[in-house]
Formats: structure tokens, sequence, C-alpha cells
């Protein structure tokens, strides 16, 4: 019995069971989500998930491999050009995470709204943002001077 | 039988991808994640929302309404660090969702694409499990910047939206959670954090699917990698946590909406519905202006001379927001709203209270308050505060102020007060 159910579904019972009582779940709860502009939030949800899936993660993915080229140029890959390569990468990584997550405010996509709500300027955000960003490069680039004068002797810096 | 995994060279060449590193990441979320149902689900009792219709943004809620109970007013500071912790976990796990399914991404690509009816079923709840996640992510940061993009009222989106999340959440544990416990005691931790890129290995290959067929060279150690969504966690946290935390620290929340206060003075606190957004006209807070109190014991009409010969109290408490910023404690001075139902004929053990404000439009401009905050000393129907009138932003004349409550039932305004009174007079 066991091991014609496993051949007619491919997992053990329990996954079909956890999956069951998930689906009864969230099913009741999708009822009443799509009650509304069901067609709005599908494209929501769906959306969300594919954006990230085919389009976000090729579009960093790239634009670190882009870096990598660009640092490397052609030369042989060495602890010094990945070093140059992170020092970049990460501030970059901290900036466009705040850049995501606060879009709405740094785009001042909301501005109209922000304003009559909180009776505070919309316009601060942006040049907060990018203030953050250069601070957050310029310490990424003296830890990297710092590091490339430590090493200066060494021609094969450990990292 | 278990097929030996077959070798496919892939695009995914990343050598830190593997079960260890994604259950890393997964053991965060475990952790996070509940706390961030469970705040959720705090809020929404926070609302009070079976005591009236006007309380509940999602009457169809049906069974999953089963858990709430009467939201209490103590501890004062409840609304404000539930809602605090909410906005800013949410926030902060931001990186560590994303490098959670940067780390499962080639999974989305396995060939083939079905093995099996219960592979395909897995693969419908990861569906839900990822866009669930997203939406909820994405619905809860646009509503705090006050970005209404999204297609309906953020509060049934994102309390439905919750429940299926976290239904894909619970199947996507039970399934994974063993493979997880595996992978992280496969390498230690602290192993790990002491391993520097030029001596960093991928896993082990498996049939997980994520270990990448030929790895490239590192460029990152895990710790490296572990390091940088840290300290995107750390840089989210410091530009957003001022906003609930307030006093000095407001002015570090560079980013969040509510990082400043409006003004200086007694009424200079931050605000979310001032009276030019609320409509309120002049005419309808002037001289002219009379509370209407209504009980049992028949109605009262008072001016704010006569409610200021009333016993007047003092309560100190913040204004906490649903969006996850509150303020610091203000001194607010009244009169209590158990003194007010004792006027209409409640001397003892007062009922709850139908709080209506003089806006004429828009969401939340009645309310209805439980027995138990109408019971609580420190409930105030405030005149004042910091030791001044109020401002017209913070409801001059009179305004609602209860412990522990979120920030849209302390009506602004207030016009009217029916005491056990649930909904508007002639629709009870």
């Amino acid at each position: 019995m066991k091991r014609l159910f496993h051949v007619l579904y491919g997992e053990p019972w329990w996954h079909l069971v956890a999956l069951l009582a998930s689906f009864a779940l969230c099913g009741y709860a999708l009822a009443q989500l799509l009650a509304g502009d069901w067609w709005g939030v599908v494209q929501w949800a769906v959306g969300a998930a594919v954006i990230h899936d085919l389009v976000a993660v090729p579009l960093y993915g790239s634009a670190d491999w882009l870096l990598h080229r660009a640092v490397r140029a052609g030369r042989p890959r060495s602890p010094r050009r990945i070093a140059v390569v992170n020092h970049i990468r990460i501030p970059a990584f901290v900036s466009l995470i705040l850049l995501l997550v606060y879009w709405p405010l740094i785009s001042m996509d909301s501005s109209a709204q922000f304003r009559t709500a909180t009776l505070l300027d919309p316009g601060v955000f942006r040049s907060r943002w990018l203030a953050v960003t250069g601070v957050l490069f310029g310490l990424s680039g003296l830890h990297l001077a710092f590091r490339l004068w430590r090493d200066r002797d060494d021609s094969k810096p450990t990292t | 039988m278990k097929a030996s995994p077959a070798r496919r060279p892939g695009p995914w060449r990343s050598p830190l991808r593997g079960p260890w590193l994604t259950s890393v990441f997964g053991a965060v979320l475990l952790v996070g994640i509940p706390v961030l149902f469970l705040t959720g689900l705090l809020s929404y009792a926070a609302y009070n929302p079976d005591l009236s219709h006007v309380n509940d943004k999602t009457p169809g809620k049906g069974l999953l309404g089963f858990y709430l109970f009467s939201w209490p007013t103590h501890p004062y500071w409840l609304y404000r660090v539930n809602q605090g912790v909410h906005v800013t976990l949410g926030i902060v796990l931001v990186p560590v969702l994303l490098a959670k399914l940067w780390s499962v991404v080639p999974k989305l690509f396995t060939l083939p694409p079905v093995r099996s009816a219960g592979h395909a079923l897995e693969r419908l709840s990861l569906l839900l499990l990822v866009g669930g996640g997203l939406f909820e992510f994405a619905t809860g940061i646009l509503n705090v910047q006050l970005d209404y993009i999204f297609p309906g009222s953020f509060y049934p989106l994102h309390f439905y939206g919750a429940w299926v999340f976290f239904g894909a959440v619970l199947a996507h544990v039970a399934l994974k959670l063993p493979a997880a416990v595996k992978a992280l005691r496969s390498r230690d931790l602290r192993a790990e954090l002491r391993t520097p890129t030029s001596r960093t290995r991928p896993e082990p290959f498996d049939a997980t699917g994520l270990v990448p067929p030929d790895p490239a060279a590192p460029t990152i150690s895990r710790r490296g990698a572990l390091g940088m969504v840290g300290l995107g966690s750390i840089a989210l946290l410091v530009v957003t946590a001022g906003q609930s935390i307030g006093g000095p620290l407001r002015r570090t929340a560079l980013l969040a909406p509510h990082g400043r206060s409006p003004g200086t003075g007694p009424g200079g606190f931050p605000v979310n519905k001032p009276a030019a957004a609320a409509h309120i006209r002049p005419q309808d807070v002037g001289p002219d202006w009379r509370l209407t109190v209504s009980g049992v014991g028949g109605s009262v009409r008072l001016s704010l001379v006569d409610l200021q010969r009333m016993a007047q109290r003092r309560s100190a408490l913040p204004i906490a927001c649903v969006e996850g910023w509150s303020t610091n404690d203000q001194h607010w001075e009244g009169v209590r709203l158990r003194d007010l139902a004792a006027l209409v004929g409640h001397t003892e053990d007062p009922p709850g209270v139908f709080v209506e404000s003089v806006q004429l439009a828009g969401s939340f401009r009645a309310v209805a308050l439980s027995a138990g905050q109408v019971r609580d000393g420190r409930s105030l129907l405030a005149l004042r505060v910091n030791d001044a009138p109020l401002t017209p932003d913070h409801g001059y004349p009179a305004r609602v102020i209860v412990p522990a409550a979120p920030g849209v039932m302390n009506t602004k305004w207030v016009g009217r007060l029916t005491f056990g009174a649930t909904d508007f007079p002639g629709r009870a």
C-alpha cells in the first residue's frame, strides 16, 4: 500500500497530509483575499514572485558579474582584485537594499499624501539616501586603502 | 531508491549556495516570521474588531478571528512595543528574505519541472509561499510609507495575505525542517565564521539541487556573505528604529517616514491625520462646538468651558500607530471617560462607548471602545497636552486617549460620546 502510494504520488504520505492541511488554511484565507479586486491581488502576488525570480535575480546577478569583469579587466584573478570587488559590492548592496525598502519615500512616489498626512517635507529622503550611500562607499574605500597600504610589500596578500 | 544527482552544468555557479547557507537564512526567518505573524495578529486584536463593525476592516474573517480577545489597557505601552517590533522587524528581515530566495533560485529552474504529483503540489505551495511572502512584505512596506498603490484596502489585504503566507510557511517548515536541521549540523557556524575567501570550498554536491554542479571560484567567503546580509539588516535597523523609540533617537531614523517631528512645543509631536487632511472645518470646532454625551440616563450637551469645569485628570500616554512609529509619553489632561459616563447615568461599571468625531468622512471617524477601556482611569477625553490646549492637528477641542490602544482608536475632534452603544445612533 505504502509502495503503491509512493509510486503514484512520488513522496511519502505525510508530505500529502502536510500540503493538504496547508492548502485548506491558505484556501480559506485566499477566498477572502480574493473577494475584492481578485485580479489585482493575483497580479501583485504572482507578479512579485515572477519579477523577483525572473527579473531581479538575473539583473543583480549580471550586475555583480559585470563588476567583476570591469575590475579584472582581462587580468588574472588575484586576492587584491577580489578585495576591490568586495569593497564596491558590499556598500552597493547596502545602498540598494535601503533604496529598495524606502523606494516610495526616496522616489517621492507618495509625496503629496506624505506631506498632507505627516506635515513633514517629503523632499529630504533622496538627499539622505545619497548621503548614506556616499558615507558607505567612503568608509569602504578608506578600509580598502588601509588594507592595500598594510599589504603593500606583500605581493600575495592573504585576505 | 534515489538516483545519484545529475551533474548538469547551469548558469548558477556561486560556490556559496548549498543547504547549509540556505538553512542559516531559513533559521533566521523561522524565528522572525512567527514573531511578525504573532505581532500582526495582536495588532488586529488591538482594534477590538468584534465590538463593532466600525472597528473591523475585515468583517469576512470568519474562523480566522478565532483567537480574538478584549484588548487590555495594561501595560500602557503594549501597542507601542508590539507595532514597533512588527514594522521594524519586517523591514530588518528584508535582506534575509532576499538572501534566502537568492540561495534557492536554482530550484526554480530544476529539470524536469515536475517530477511527480507530490512535487507538483509542493511547487504550488512554494508559489503561495514566495508570492504570499513578497505580497506581505510589499504591502506592509508600502503602507508604512503611505504609498497606497496596492489593489484594495490595506487591512484586508495584509490580514488575509498573512494567513495565506503563514499557511504556506507551516507546510514549508513541516517538509523542510528535518533537512534544514541536518544541513545546519553539517557545518560548524563558528568554524565557518573563521574561514576566509581563500579557504572557502563549495558544500558537498548533493540531491538538494542547491549546490552548483560546476562551482566558480569563490569571490567572497560564507562569513563575508552572512556579514553582508547582516550589514544590510543593521543599516535598515539604524535608519528605521528611531521612529518607534523616539526621544533624541528619532532623528537617527534617517529614511523612516516619522524620523522627524513636524513642530516644536507642546503640540509638536508626530501626527498622521492633521485637521486639514481630515477636512475639519473651523465652524465644527469653533466656539459653537458642543460635545453630546448620551447614556441610560439621557443626553447632555457640553461646551468646552463645561468640560474644563469638570475634574481634570492627567495621563502620560504615547501615540502609537499601526504603521510602527510612535511618540514618547505625552502628558494629557482632561476628563476621565468614566466621569463622563457617570454624567449620563452610568455611575457604576460603565459600559463601552461609541465615539464619533466631527470629521464628516473617512476611515476611523468613529470607533467603539470596550468597557475595559472606558473603566481604565487613564482613559481621558483630553483637552490639553503637555500643559497647553490641544493643537488643531492633535484634535482640538477634545480628543480621546486610551492606554495601549492603536493611534486611530484615539479619536480626535470628538463630537459625540454614546455610552452603551457600538454603532451610530439609529443604526444600532
